[in-house]
């Protein structure tokens, strides 16, 4: 299993039945994949939509029917349309249950970075700030590192997404939980020992006891 | 309801003016409108809108034909037209986080002066802020936003004005149709009166000043 499915598949594991998610481009988008049996979520885009469904098949897009990153999307039975304004009541006012966003920094005290390298990359925090600090569970799918060097860091030094710490993060290598404000080592993948986290994790990372391995 | 050429419409549009456009990615960006700012080639335009889409779509096709002065917008990552003419001064970009930018232009268009967002507060975008405490959580102060002219696209307008939208076209057209002094529309169908179903319509036809004539 690639690293990018074992973040989709163990993120999938959090949602529950009814719940209101939004999921970001990237990693994110393929939770919506792996959904368990049995349970309904709904998927908002934050471009105006409720009950997001998968890319339509071939011929059958309507150019007025995407998701917020402009690609081809359906709409599920059930789903609904809304302006923008209302589309963000819903992440800010505390309506959203769960939104899952790619990271390019997450440090030992849950602060997300993940919308500008200065002098870089400068593509504008778009719907990222209102997600980070509105929704009710903010759940981060990062891989651990980057060209060698961990994402997982103690303070990040790029610029922050909101001042509100992220409720979970999710990676190719663990499950990570901020308890107390500290990074909390919750899960491993399968086959990945502990020493092998905290080798690959600049955070500094509280390590339980018992630390079990993921279920996916 | 006053219906105008395409041509007529764009040219109550002045040099400099401010333009709030309707669109998410251009889905539901008056295109027609845009094609004529470009043909008749207004200068010096103050964009406010979520994005500037992709190079020479949409907003794109003004930012290709270096129209825009200043951009309000949340996002132009998918237009490297946008970041390179910053990059080198040739236009300032003022971005806001969408759910800030989508309110303050809520509040423009319904009498209030600004919002208070916990969002962007401990980040870059607090700097030069205000930022207020009420009942203990930290809230920043977000300035209205109004234009002089919102550039709307509809799925349906009725030979009064009444609007509605399909799908995810709606996005910032209903509320920037709030927000400007003159509301400028490109619907997709100009339907009978009726057709559009009372329950139905989004946008009430006393806010709608002109409608763009088919071509």
């Amino acid at each position: 299993m690639d690293a990018q499915t074992v973040i989709a598949r163990r993120i999938a594991l959090e949602l529950r039945d009814g719940m209101l998610v939004n999921l970001g481009i990237g990693i994110p988008t393929q939770v919506a994949n792996y959904v368990p049996a049995g349970i309904r979520v709904f998927f908002q885009s934050e471009n105006g939509l409720i009950g997001t469904g998968a890319p339509p098949e071939e011929g059958m897009h309507h150019r007025l029917l995407t998701d917020a990153g402009g690609r081809p999307v359906t709409a599920l039975p059930g789903a609904c349309t809304f302006d923008s304004a209302m589309s963000f009541g819903l992440i800010r006012g505390g309506h959203l249950d769960m939104t899952v966003l790619g990271g390019l920094q997450v440090d030992q005290s849950g602060h997300l970075a993940n919308w500008m390298i200065p002098g870089k990359m400068v593509p504008g925090m778009g719907g990222a700030m209102d997600l980070a600090s509105g929704a009710k569970r903010v759940v981060i799918a990062m891989q651990h590192s980057a060209k060698g060097k961990s994402k997982v860091v103690k303070a990040c030094n790029l610029p922050l997404t909101s001042a509100r710490p992220i409720d979970l993060l999710v990676t190719e290598l663990a499950v990570i939980a901020f308890p107390d404000g500290k990074a909390t080592l919750m899960e491993t993948a399968p086959g990945v020992t502990v020493q092998q986290v905290v080798d690959a994790t600049e955070a500094l990372l509280v390590v339980p006891p018992q630390v079990p391995e993921m279920t996916l | 309801m006053k219906t105008l050429t395409l041509a007529d419409a764009v040219a109550l549009i002045p040099d400099g003016a401010s333009l709030m456009i309707g669109g998410f990615m251009a889905v539901g960006s008056p295109e027609r409108v845009i094609d004529e700012l470009v043909r008749q080639g207004r200068r010096d335009l103050t964009v406010i809108a979520n994005d500037t889409a992709m190079p020479g779509v949409g907003i794109g096709k003004l930012v290709r034909a270096r129209l825009v002065k200043k951009a309000i917008v949340s996002h132009i990552g998918l237009n490297p037209e946008t970041q390179a003419q910053m990059i080198a001064g040739e236009m300032e970009v003022d971005l806001v986080p969408q759910g800030t930018l989508i309110e303050r232009i809520r509040a423009g268009g319904f009498g209030l002066g600004g919002i208070l967002t916990a969002t962007g507060v401990g980040t870059v975008v607090a700097q030069g802020k205000q930022k207020v405490t009420v009942a203990g959580k930290d809230y920043l102060v977000e300035p209205a936003l109004r234009a002089d002219f919102a550039l709307v696209n509809a799925f349906m307008a009725d030979y009064l004005g009444n609007l509605a939208y399909v799908l995810t076209a709606r996005n910032f057209n209903p509320v920037i149709a709030m927000a400007a002094d003159t509301v400028i529309v490109e619907a997709d169908n100009i339907v009978p009166v009726g057709l559009i179903a009372p329950d139905h319509v989004v946008t009430p036809a006393p806010l709608v000043d002109y409608i763009i004539a088919q071509s």
